[in-house]
């Protein structure tokens, strides 16, 4: 056994297999053992995560010399030494089925859509035309947060919010509404350091106002079913949502001054 | 009086017909200029379409540009080392790259003049436009060329004239020169490319292009910025290929000494381009804060929005230039005695840097098809989420470099036996000083989960400070260390296997597919606009390319490169191989030559009718 498990080639072999593994199920699945949520990982994330460490591990079995002739030894006796022609045979049948397999499983029909790109950070424009007003959104503040405005804003955004977001966004501002289900992907969840955290008020705004078809060309195509607010409420109500949102979630929104890159 | 009237007749008939021409010419003129408007844009350019044929000249040419900015630059650095140290090696070497320098150089001013007439005859309304804002730097590029060239053929035909005492200083001086008039020409050539990203704020779609203020045209919001970025990343450039072009000579060398010359001028070439990259990443976030101050949405297009994928290559591939460096130093350490102890900690250098990449690859929206979305519930997956944001990513990438500078570290230290009495102490200071640091950029990673994304954006601030305060501190001790240190034995030049040299070409070519990779995401950003938010893109080519097809256009644009360059380095290798061992080149240059100036090698004994001084023919050329 201490022959396999001290060769450079079976380690390889085992950490490759087990990296594999762990990518393709552990993430999935381990986290949930100690409470954590987890979903099984993408293939296109599974292909990533797996080119990677195999090229590690290529680097290191090659970057040492008597590594590298040690890694290379079995693969050398496989195809060439007269007593591994059945491994020698097995491997000329079993590596071209594996070949067949994979390229079966890339070209064969099924009924759902391919993968797509999807940026979930559009662009906002410099300005938009809110009922026949042009609103500059670049450098825009909430103008509901002053003193004496903010408590009557944020009561107000509290009712619009459960009357209009609840049942996609859910009440626990965690995409877990009624009809969240329903959609593919499910809606945005607002709570979080990744998604309105990220994000001005002005984006916020921008985005309750023109819904889904107000998405910007370049990206596309989208994948929104969030309504065209700007039909239904009006700027001073979707301002008091957006302190509303932010409130909620228990974060602040991001500010203009010295305002640099994120993802 | 009969002859008379005839003449009278003819002279009348000859006005007449001078006059109906004259007014005809004019008519005609006049006809002419009203009907004839110039084109916002010329007739296609065939199979490919204007915009690909513009697409790949102007990125061939930048990376030409790139090529003949870079080498210089390593090139003056080499000479001085020869010069101040002592090291003669250096010398030749400086002289070896300059001279393929002027055959790169033509190539980029041929690929320029191509540009440029695509320019007029595909774009004639933008080249107009920009040409009516840009008229005197224009005049002045084209002159600094003058200088450039004069001074590049000094700089080579003078080498062996200019070879001792202040003449070589003067020589040197040339060199400095060559530098300074490259550096003007990307000034100034940078200018137009960041005016067309971000145009002065009080132009408008109606300002004419002939009363825009020359000077905030040209010292735009993203100038410097470009400026400090392209610097950088063309000394990067130059020591790449420098690498390169020694890998190259290193697999085709047949002698021993050949393979230890070029062995050498590879280390050179990789450690000044890996040295140099571990800054890079700072100029290039200066960049994006600026385009990002210039204006959100192009910010947001270029991190967040369509353009945010070409990050996530991006990662990929500056993941595989860290993963390729660190491979060249761990196997350069079995030609270094003593390097062998150090061999055991490389695999977990290796696992900090896997790790790294993985995270910082990580995308933070996941290419997933209907049924995967629905299984994570989301855009987001649940689990892997965090490693999507920047707190996650700067802590990767600073944790990386961290550890390629341990990996050169170890390198220096490989051959060296410290004698100073406090040895073991340094370097356990170093060690600590090293995992405080990790320390710091860890807790600073973690913490910008729990805190507003502006404090979080000062916090990458902060381990940027720390990893570059560490690199300085144990720089400086390890050189303390190693004064007076009993050296191991001497470093085997030419003892690394031919797959080490395949790492250099894996670090060059990456490089050149990052410039073309990014560099398109620089000007595509501004979308559908040639001068963003003034001079509107109306051609058929206005839509943004899909990512699929700019990265076709960009590969074939790194593989057009690199044939050219293959070409570059072969003419190179054709005019003449220098001596390359030392006592050989100087026995070469002292040997008085029949037929021939002291010092200078027989003429017709070589293909090209007389070797350059200090140069001998080797077998098998």
């Amino acid at each position: 056994m201490g022959r396999y498990t001290k060769h450079p080639f079976w380690q390889s072999l085992a950490v490759v297999v087990v990296s594999y593994a762990l990518i393709r199920w552990g993430i999935a699945y381990l986290p949930g053992l100690v409470g954590i949520t987890s979903a099984p990982v993408p293939a296109s994330v599974v292909l990533q995560y797996t080119a990677i460490v195999l090229v590690g591990v290529l680097v290191w079995v090659s970057d040492n010399e008597e590594r590298w002739t040690r890694f290379k030894e079995p693969i050398h006796a496989a195809l060439v030494e007269p007593d591994k022609k059945v491994v020698r045979m097995s491997m000329m049948a079993v590596v071209p089925l594996l070949v067949a397999f994979a390229t079966f499983n890339n070209v064969r029909p099924t009924i759902s859509a391919p993968a797509s790109l999807r940026s979930i950070h559009p662009a906002p424009p410099t300005q938009i035309t809110f009922r026949g007003e042009t609103i500059v959104l670049e450098g825009l503040e909430n103008p509901l947060r002053e003193p004496d405005l903010e408590e009557a804003a944020f009561e107000l955004g509290k009712e619009l919010y459960y009357q209009n977001c609840m049942p996609c966004h859910g009440d626990y501002l965690n995409a877990g509404g009624h009809y969240a289900p329903g959609f593919n992907p499910t809606p945005l969840e607002l709570r979080g350091s990744s998604t309105i955290a990220q994000l001005t008020e002005s984006f916020v705004f921008w985005r309750i106002a023109k819904g889904g078809p107000g998405l910007p060309r370049e990206g596309g195509p989208w994948n929104s079913a969030m309504p065209v607010w700007e039909d239904f409420l009006t700027a001073d109500e979707i301002w008091a949502v957006t302190l509303f949102l932010y409130d909620q979630a228990g974060i602040a929104p991001r500010t203009w001054e010295e305002e640099g890159i994120e993802e | 009086m009969i002859q008379d009237r005839s003449w009278a007749g003819a002279g009348r008939w000859l006005l007449s017909a001078v006059v109906a021409l004259a007014a005809g010419l004019l008519l005609a003129e006049t006809l002419v200029a009203q009907a004839y408007v110039p084109p916002d844009y010329g007739a296609d350019f065939p199979v490919i379409g204007s915009r690909a044929a513009v697409w790949i000249v102007a990125q061939v040419h930048l990376m030409f540009a790139a090529f003949v900015l870079g080498v210089p630059m390593f090139a003056v650095i080499a000479e001085a080392i020869a010069l101040f140290g002592g090291e003669d090696r250096y010398d030749r070497l400086a002289k070896e790259f300059t001279r393929l320098l002027l055959v790169a150089y033509s190539a980029t001013a041929l690929l320029g003049g191509l540009f440029v007439f695509l320019l007029t005859t595909l774009y004639p309304a933008l080249w107009s436009y920009l040409s009516e804002v840009f008229r005197i730097s224009m005049w002045m590029y084209a002159g600094i060329f003058f200088a450039e060239s004069a001074t590049l053929y000094m700089y080579y035909y003078g080498w062996d004239q200019w070879k001792k005492g202040r003449a070589k200083l003067g020589h040197w001086g040339l060199g400095l020169l060559l530098n300074v008039w490259g550096t003007i020409a990307l000034l100034i050539a940078n200018s137009w490319l960041t005016f067309m990203m971000s145009p002065p704020g009080d132009l408008t779609p109606d300002t004419s292009p002939a009363t825009v203020q020359f000077w905030s045209a040209f010292a735009n919001a993203t100038w410097m910025p470009i400026n400090v970025h392209r610097l950088i990343a063309n000394a990067v450039f130059g020591g790449a290929i420098v690498a390169a072009y020694a890998a190259y000579r290193f697999l085709k060398a047949k002698s021993d000494e050949e393979r230890a010359h070029y062995d050498w001028m590879g280390y050179v070439g990789n450690m000044i381009a890996i040295g140099v990259f571990l800054v890079l990443p700072f100029a290039g976030y200066y960049l994006g804060r600026e385009i990002y101050e210039f204006n959100q949405q192009m910010g947001v297009t270029m991190m967040g929005g369509f353009m945010s994928w070409l990050w996530i290559i991006q990662a990929f591939l500056i993941g595989v230039l860290f993963l390729a460096g660190n491979y060249y130093l761990w196997i350069g350490l079995g030609r270094i005695p003593g390097g062998e102890r150090f061999a055991p900690y490389t695999k977990w250098m290796l696992l900090v840097l896997v790790v790294g990449v993985i995270v910082w690859a990580t995308p933070h929206t996941m290419i997933a098809d209907r049924a995967e979305l629905a299984a994570m519930g989301g855009t987001f997956h649940p689990f892997l989420q965090p490693l999507g944001v920047m707190s996650a990513k700067n802590t990767a990438v600073n944790l990386m470099i961290l550890t390629t500078f341990l990996s050169f570290l170890l390198y220096r230290r490989a051959n060296k036996n410290p004698t100073v009495s406090w040895a073991r102490t340094g370097t356990l200071s170093q060690g600590i000083v090293l995992l405080v640091c990790a320390l710091v950029v860890l807790f600073y990673g973690i913490a910008g989960y729990f805190v507003p994304a502006i404090v979080r954006i000062g916090f990458s601030v902060y381990q940027v400070l720390a990893v570059l305060f560490t690199i300085i501190a144990v720089l400086v001790l390890d050189i303390l260390i190693a004064r007076g240190a009993e050296s191991r034995g001497d470093i085997r030049w030419g003892r690394m296997p031919p797959r080490s040299q395949y790492a250099l070409f894996v670090l060059v070519v990456t490089f050149t597919w990052l410039m073309g990779l990014m560099g398109f995401a620089r000007s595509g950003i501004r979308q559908h606009w040639h001068v963003y938010e003034i001079v509107q893109d109306t051609s058929a080519y206005a839509a943004t390319p899909a990512l699929g097809y700019a990265a076709q256009i960009i590969s074939a644009s790194v593989v057009i490169f690199f044939l050219m360059l293959a070409f570059v380095f072969w003419i190179g290798g054709m005019i003449a191989k220098p001596a390359l061992v030392p006592a050989a080149a100087d026995a070469a240059a002292a040997e008085p030559v029949p037929g021939g100036s002291p010092g200078r090698s027989g003429s017709g004994a070589d293909r090209g009718g007389g070797l350059e001084p200090g140069l001998e023919p080797l077998p098998g050329t």
